[in-house]
């Protein structure tokens, strides 16, 4: 079960089995955003509050696989309370994690990001996720909720 | 009848590899089905003996090419009862075949208001072309819904076929493996004024088809699940109906003459056939089909309900009611599908535990979301069966659900 240990780390089960900041808020002054996979149906609603360039509070709904959940459920916990532009610096840092790079959200952001620029991004527990990457069909499910992330705050800004 | 599972299996090289430490349990034929030796010879043979361009060339080679690509055709057309082997038209696949039928006969014969019958259980090859002709033409789509145990509810099909145009159904679903009665709703489709088309994708592999004992109109399946290469597959219509249908795409093969003006077609079935064709393909095609004939399909058909049976009764045991099972709960009405969902844990987790051991199994919606919308599940796993496959491949596949149910208890 070697591989499957890298895949389903315990800390990934654990926000899998005890999603964080499960739930709705009042849309507006929330902003609602869906995402989803269309090879597993994962299925990722987030709902956004936004205050002067803060992440106020998230809470997430939807269904899916384990991986899809667990990094939504992650993904909460790590933008909560954060400002936007150190959300948009840990989805950079979580998409490079991810080993793709999506010209989309580059673009998005209007600078480059290089790696140094990320070197000192701390990703804590998200660097869970990172056994995901020897299993190149479930990364769409792990970037999933950051895609989301990224077009709310898009939305919201 | 049983069939003799140990030499089939040596029929199929890639069952000798192994995943790991484990050997190779593939129950994923409903995709696509592994490929015997003699269908990987027979496409080696041609290519090493005697490729050439069809239909076109009058050297030796090409003659001979010629000669296998059509004797193929004629062994595709013996295999579904098709009456001529000009009724049988190469596709690239199951999917082109049925848009075959949606951009040539149905163009020609739907306009705004007319109706096409479908089932929830169809495949989006028999969905979304559909949807495109509703969207270009305003045709009306009505939809044969479903009983509580996922077979056809036929309760108000007279209603639904009343002034329709075409009923298209699948013969056997891919997600519940419900087998579909298609003689009686074929009946009651040529009693209301319309014409039948049969998705057969799924059934040409397990059950006998016999394209005239059904009276459709048009069928439509594909090499690669009944052990053939990908890249060929196959509509059979009625002759007068391909006769009078336009043609689908335009270029070589398909034309009698063409000038600066116009062009005028070539005779059914190379009407249809614009272009080089997959050549090697159809002579695998016809090796596939030679080999499930000498099996026998009813040999085949007693095998597929055999495991179906062992499979749900194996599954039902060991989970009880923590694993949903669905489609019709007896193997009579089923052919070698199984689609299951634990309460607790997401299809792809479960095929992902199960590929550790070397089990493949399909995870997702199937290309069937409109019936997995009715189900209500995002996504299912799925189990489905080959001639290679036997009781110990089911109980390694319980045994490994077991292991993903310990996997991800809460």
């Amino acid at each position: 079960m070697t591989g499957l240990q890298d895949l389903y780390r315990e800390i990934i089960l654990d926000h899998y089995r005890a999603p964080r900041n499960r739930g709705e808020l009042p849309v507006p002054p929330a902003h609602k955003v869906e995402g989803f996979n269309p090879l597993c149906g994962d299925e990722v609603v987030l709902y956004l509050e936004v205050e002067g360039g803060v992440v106020t509070d998230v809470r997430t709904g939807g269904q899916g696989c384990s991986i899809s959940q667990a990094s939504t459920s992650m993904m909460s916990a790590a933008v909560k309370g954060k400002s936007v532009d150190d959300a948009r610096t840990l989805i950079r840092a979580f998409k490079a994690l991810m080993s793709i790079h999506e010209s989309k959200l580059e673009g998005a952001e209007g600078t480059d990001t290089t790696e140094a620029d990320l070197a000192g991004v701390r990703l804590g527990d998200l660097e869970a996720l990172q056994g995901v990457v020897k299993f190149p069909v479930r990364i769409k499910c792990a970037t999933l909720a950051w895609n989301v992330l990224a077009q709310g705050l898009d939305e919201s800004a | 009848m049983s069939l003799d599972v140990a030499a089939i299996r040596a029929d199929f090289p890639i069952l000798e590899r192994r995943i790991g430490d484990h050997r190779l349990v593939y129950l994923d034929s409903a995709s696509s089905a592994q490929k015997p030796q003699v269908v990987l010879d027979a496409m080696d043979r041609l290519y090493a003996t005697s490729y050439a361009n069809v239909h076109r060339g009058v050297y030796a080679i090409a003659e001979e090419a010629t000669a296998e690509f059509e004797a193929a055709r004629a062994k595709v057309a013996r295999f579904v009862g098709a009456p001529e082997a000009r009724e049988v038209v190469f596709t690239r696949n199951a999917t082109e075949a049925i848009n075959l039928v949606a951009h040539t006969w149905a163009r020609a014969n739907l306009g705004a208001g007319d109706v096409v019958v479908l089932s929830h259980l169809e495949h989006h090859a028999n969905v979304v072309p559909w949807h495109q002709l509703a969207a270009e033409r305003g045709i009306e789509l009505r939809w044969i819904p479903l009983t509580d145990d996922h077979r056809l509810d036929l309760t108000g099909l007279d209603a639904l076929l009343d002034g329709a145009a075409l009923l298209s159904v699948t013969a056997m679903s891919n997600v519940t493996g419900t087998i579909v009665d298609v003689p009686a709703l074929a009946a009651a489709a040529h009693a209301a004024g319309a014409r039948v088309l049969v998705d057969a994708c799924q059934s040409v592999a397990q059950v006998p088809v016999d394209v005239t004992a059904w009276d459709a109109d048009f069928v439509a399946f594909s090499s690669h699940k009944i052990y053939g290469p990908a890249g060929i597959g196959a509509l059979w219509a009625r002759a007068e109906l391909l006769e009078a249908m336009p043609p689908f795409l335009g270029g070589g093969e398909m034309i009698r003459d063409v000038t600066t003006e116009g062009f005028t077609t070539n005779d059914i079935p190379w009407k249809f056939e614009a272009g080089t064709p997959a050549i090697a393909e159809a002579v695998g095609m016809g090796a596939a089909v030679d080999y499930l004939t000498a099996i026998g399909m009813d040999a085949v058909r007693a095998h597929e309900r055999d495991l179906t049976a062992y499979a749900l009764a194996a599954l039902r045991d060991r989970f009880g009611d923590r694993l949903r099972i669905f489609g019709p709960p007896d193997a009579d009405d089923r052919g070698g599908v199984v689609s299951f969902l634990f309460d607790d844990i997401h299809a792809h987790d479960v095929s992902q535990v199960v590929d550790e051991v070397g089990v493949c199994v399909r995870a997702g919606h199937h290309c069937a979301k409109p019936l997995m919308r009715i189900l209500g599940v995002p996504a299912t796993s799925r189990a489905s069966f080959g001639v290679y496959n036997d009781r110990d491949d089911v109980d390694v596949l319980v045994e490994a659900l077991g292991r993903a149910e310990a996997f991800f208890a809460l």
